[in-house]
C-alpha cells in the first residue's frame, strides 16, 4: 500500500502525458456535426442563375447528393474548385451549390470562368440555410442520401486524398444501401 | 545638487503620469474593443438578454472567443439571429437549442450536464474530496506515530545522565530553574510529559 502511494505521482504523471500528448495530435477545428442523421433543413431560396427559380430540400431526394457551400470570397474554395468540375463528371452522385453570402454576379462570373459543377447553386444571400445546415466557414460540403438525410459533413477544401478518405467509403456505402 | 533632485523626482512622477494615464487610456479603449453591432432594442430587458446570450455562445469559427468578441462573418450572422429571434419574443433557452441543433454542445460555454460532461463537471468535486480524504488520513497516522514514540536505551541513558546533572546543579549552587539552559529545560520539560 505505502509503495503504491508512493508511485502514485509517477503513474498520474504517466496518465497525464499520455492523454495530453494524444490532445496534441487532435484537431480542435473537426468538430462533431449536429446534423449528421438528420434531415436537410427545409429551405426555399433562389437559384443563382435564375432568381425567379425557388429551391427546395425536395430537388435533393431521390439519389446522393453532395451539397457545397461556397463562395466568391473564399479562398479555398478557389482551390477545391478544380477538383470539383472533376468530380461533377461522376453520375454515382449530384453535386449541388449553396453560394454563401456573396454578390450574384460575382458568383455567376467566377462559374462562367472556373466551369460550373453545380446541378443548380442556392443563392443563400443571408446565409439563413448556412446557419441552419451549421456552417461556420466555407467551403464545407454534405453528404446528403436518397432520403434527405445529411449522413456526412466535411469542413474544408475537397482535394483528391480528402476525397479518397473521406468521401469515398461514405458513398460506397451509400450505394451499397441502395 | 537641489535642482537635479527636484529634476530628478519630476521626472520621475511625470513618467508614473505617463504611465497611469497610458494605462487608464488602454483600459478606456479595451472597454470598446469588442465588436459593435448597432443595434436598437425595444427595452433594457431584450439588450440584456442579448448581451447575457452573445456572452455565453461560443463563435464557432474563432474557437476561444464567443459571440460577442469575435468578428468572424459567421459570428456577425449568428448575432443577427440572436437579435431577430429575442425581437419575436423567444425564450432564451429557444434560442440557446437553436444554436446547439445546428453546431452541437461546442457553441455552449457553460457545457449541459450529459453522460459525456459527467466527468468535467464532478471530477473537481471528487477530486477536492479525494484530497481532504487523503490529508485527513494522512495527518491521523502521523499523529498516532508520534504518540507511539518511545526513547530508546541510549536516549534514556542520555536523559538519566542529564537529570542527574541538573540534580547536582540545583542542589549545590541551588540555580533557579529559569537560569537552566534552555536546552536542557527542553529536555526537562520533554521527560515529564
Amino acid at each position: 500500500m505505502n509503495k503504491l502511494i508512493r508511485f502514485l505521482p509517477l503513474i498520474v504523471f504517466i496518465v497525464l502525458g499520455v492523454v495530453l500528448y494524444r490532445g496534441l495530435s487532435l484537431n480542435p477545428q473537426d468538430l462533431p456535426s449536429a446534423l449528421v442523421g438528420k434531415p436537410m433543413p427545409v429551405f426555399n431560396l433562389p437559384a443563382l442563375k435564375n432568381p425567379e427559380r425557388d429551391l427546395t430540400e425536395q430537388a435533393l431526394k431521390g439519389h446522393i447528393s453532395l451539397v457545397n457551400v461556397w463562395g466568391t470570397w473564399c479562398p479555398s474554395c478557389r482551390y477545391e474548385h478544380p477538383y470539383l468540375v472533376d468530380l461533377a463528371k461522376s453520375d454515382r452522385f449530384k453535386l449541388y451549390g449553396i453560394n454563401w453570402k456573396d454578390d450574384r454576379d460575382l458568383a455567376k462570373e467566377w462559374l462562367v470562368k472556373l466551369g460550373d459543377p453545380y446541378q443548380f447553386s442556392i443563392f443563400d444571400e443571408f446565409g439563413k440555410l448556412a446557419i441552419d445546415l451549421g456552417v461556420y466557414a466555407a467551403p464545407e460540403t454534405f453528404v446528403v442520401d436518397k432520403h434527405g438525410i445529411i449522413r456526412m459533413r466535411f469542413a474544408g477544401p475537397i482535394d483528391a486524398n480528402v476525397w479518397r478518405e473521406k468521401f469515398e467509403p461514405v458513398i460506397q456505402q451509400l450505394e451499397q444501401e441502395g | 545638487m537641489n535642482t537635479k533632485l527636484v529634476a530628478k523626482n519630476f521626472g520621475l512622477s511625470s513618467l508614473l503620469l505617463t504611465f497611469l494615464l497610458s494605462i487608464s487610456i488602454s483600459m478606456t479603449f479595451s472597454v470598446d474593443a469588442s465588436p459593435v453591432d448597432t443595434y436598437q432594442f425595444d427595452n433594457e430587458v431584450l439588450k440584456t438578454r442579448y448581451q447575457a446570450l452573445v456572452k455565453e455562445l461560443r463563435c464557432p469559427k474563432c474557437q476561444n472567443q464567443n459571440l460577442a468578441d469575435s468578428n468572424s462573418q459567421i459570428a456577425i450572422d449568428l448575432r443577427r439571429e440572436v437579435y431577430n429571434m429575442l425581437h419575436e419574443g423567444k425564450a432564451d433557452k429557444e434560442i440557446v437549442d437553436f444554436m446547439v441543433a445546428r453546431y452541437g454542445d461546442f457553441v455552449l460555454y457553460r457545457p449541459k450536464l450529459s453522460k459525456v460532461t459527467y466527468v468535467l463537471w464532478f471530477a473537481p468535486a471528487v477530486l477536492f474530496l479525494l484530497g481532504i480524504i487523503i490529508v485527513i488520513v494522512m495527518v491521523r497516522k502521523r499523529a498516532g506515530n508520534a504518540n507511539k514514540a518511545e526513547l530508546s536505551a541510549d536516549e534514556n541513558q542520555r536523559l538519566a545522565a542529564i537529570l542527574e546533572q541538573v540534580n547536582d546543579e540545583t542542589v549545590q549552587q541551588s540555580v533557579p530553574a529559569t537560569q537552566v539552559s534552555p536546552e536542557i529545560n527542553k529536555e526537562l520539560n520533554k521527560g515529564s510529559e
